[in-house]
């Protein structure tokens, strides 16, 4: 031990480090968990009932005649009507699962092609600002020339799929890559991470919560552009999915068809969304103390 | 400070080479002016040296040369012991790690490519390492917490464990405490004197706050700003006991603080 000895003990500092570090911690929210799972669940209910009851006295104020403007109950019964002949879950299964399909292959295209532009100059340089002008072009308006090209098949509603989610996603993936701070990488470049290991350690952990948000982006912009292919592409070789479901609504004037169809796309983008990518994005964000708990 | 009381290979350095070694340092960025000009210096293996000047002196530009974040524009530098361990004013913990794992990661890093880095028993051995260290600087008990759920000094103390994991001869810190509260930023002097007085390790301090440089160092090096030169050097030869508040530090405080000011106002 040198002579320059500390001005406490030992234990005396040991004993004030512990007690600054309990004065400057915060501590963490106690309520119950069902306390807190209230506070999120009650108000988006609320919400929902309030929309509904406002429909009904629509309705009831006959606004519109019933055959233009059918009240909840009419649409309920629709759509459980369509639930047990069997339609329904076929539909929902045949367009979720391209959704998903075609979402998971714009993932895999869209990836590397964010990471090219952020880290590659001249291919920023080049299809950067392409990049972040295609995510304004509605994805519907590529329907036309998709089925010239593949006709009405299959792949021309995956063509449209990928060309809506792939920009989403890989902006996201430039986004997050963009928005590191650039105290991390020098930290990493202290600690002696280079190339593919600083790629690894620092760069992707650090872009996460950017492509994390494109991701979930990028599923909204499938599932939009999935229902508009399904709409506007009609063939028995496509099947019966919520848009073609949707349509044969609109075919024979059956307006709560119709109207229970704009409810079950609504619920299932959102559900997927919900079950998915939010929790998803919310760990992401809290482990990093981004995001209130 | 005796030679006996040092870490034994601190000693064999000592004799041998100093720890840190720089000649004729100039460094300027692109065609802009000069920020360090004709910067040479020594500091001994396991000497505490503290670098004090005002804004513009060059102080960070100068660490971050020592780490071999830049290189030079003229003149070298040597640090003896490989890659130096450096801490930076914000503690810059991952935040997607917890505080063992950021530690951890220093360790895996340390490690390079070395074969079997990524098995299990390599992974089991640098969580024990990592909590080790975290005991030194008695954050034990946080170890599986994330950096927000820290406070200001709980990460700094993280971010000096994740320094010592990358097992350095020289330990080079930039202004570390300056964005801490005074209470905290006593405790920590108390913490880094206990730390290096066990360890035996190299430290080159950088800061523009004259007692905190007279309270650690054993020397301290006084700079000019714009451009950068080492313009005095202090020897602090005080025995025992030593606090921010010691009437000897205060008097060598004011000492130097009257000289630096007379380098402030050569620029007015």
């Amino acid at each position: 031990m040198p002579e320059k000895s500390s001005t406490v003990s030992e234990d005396t500092l040991a004993s004030l480090e512990r007690g600054l570090d309990a004065l400057t911690t915060e501590v963490a929210d106690r309520r119950p968990w069902w306390r807190r799972g209230l506070g999120t669940v009650v108000p988006p209910l609320c919400a929902v009932a309030f929309l509904l009851a406002v429909w009904q006295a629509l309705v009831m104020a006959k606004v519109k005649p019933d055959y233009l403007l059918p009240s909840p109950a009419q649409v309920w019964a629709s759509v459980s009507e369509q639930w047990n002949l069997g339609a329904l879950p076929r539909a929902i299964w045949l367009s979720v699962s391209r959704g998903l399909f075609g979402f998971a292959v714009s993932v895999a295209v869209a990836t590397p092609l964010g990471l090219l532009v952020a880290r590659v100059r001249v291919v920023r340089a080049a299809i950067g600002s392409l990049l972040s002008g295609l995510q304004t072009l509605p994805s519907v308006a590529w329907v036309p020339a998709a089925i010239l090209w593949f006709g009405l098949s299959p792949m021309t509603i995956f063509v449209v799929v990928l060309l809506g989610a792939v920009p989403s996603i890989a902006n996201g993936m430039v986004a997050g890559i963009d928005q590191i701070q650039p105290l991390h990488l020098r930290v990493g470049r202290v600690l002696g991470a280079r190339g593919l290991t600083a790629a690894r350690h620092i760069v992707l952990p650090a872009a996460l919560p950017g492509y994390l948000a494109g991701l979930k982006q990028g599923w909204a912009f499938s599932w939009r552009s999935l229902m508009a292919a399904e709409l506007i592409a009609q063939s028995p070789r496509l099947g019966t999915g919520l848009g073609q479901l949707m349509d044969t609504g609109r075919e024979l004037t059956d307006m709560s068809l119709v109207f229970g169809m704009i409810v079950v796309i609504l619920l299932v983008g959102v559900a997927i969304d919900q079950l998915i990518f939010t929790p998803l994005e919310r760990v992401t964000l809290r482990r990093r103390g981004l995001a209130q708990a | 400070m005796t030679l006996t009381d040092i870490a034994p290979d601190a000693v064999a350095a000592k004799t041998d080479a100093p720890a840190v070694r720089v000649d004729g340092l100039v460094k300027r960025f692109g065609r802009g002016p000069l920020v360090l000009d004709g910067v040479s210096l020594e500091v001994s293996a396991g000497e505490f040296v503290c670098l004090l000047g005002a804004s513009g002196c060059g102080k960070s530009t100068l660490l971050s040369l020592l780490a071999g974040l830049d290189r030079p524009t003229s003149g070298t530098v040597t640090v003896t012991g490989g890659r130096a361990g450096l801490m930076f004013q914000e503690p810059a913990l991952l935040p997607w790690l917890t505080a063992s794992r950021n530690v951890e990661l220093a360790l895996r890093l340390a490690d390079g490519s070395a074969r079997g880095a990524r098995s299990w028993a390599a992974r089991r051995e640098r969580r024990a390492e990592a909590l080790r260290l975290l005991a030194v600087v008695r954050l034990e008990n946080a170890a599986d917490k994330r950096p927000h759920e820290l406070s200001g000094g709980m990460r700094q103390r993280v971010a000096l464990a994740r320094a010592l994991a990358q097992r350095p001869r020289v330990l080079l810190m930039d202004e570390p405490f300056a964005a801490l509260d005074a209470i905290t930023r006593d405790v920590l002097h108390e913490e880094l004197s206990r730390l290096w007085a066990e360890t035996g390790v190299t430290v080159v301090f950088v800061t523009h706050n004259v007692r905190e440089a007279v309270r650690l160092g054993e020397r301290v090096l006084l700079m000019s700003s714009k451009p950068g030169r080492i313009v005095e050097e202090y020897v602090v030869d005080i025995d025992g006991e030593r606090r921010i508040e010691s009437p000897d530090v205060a008097a060598l405080s004011i000492q130097i603080t009257e000289r630096l000011r007379a380098e402030i106002r050569r620029h007015a």
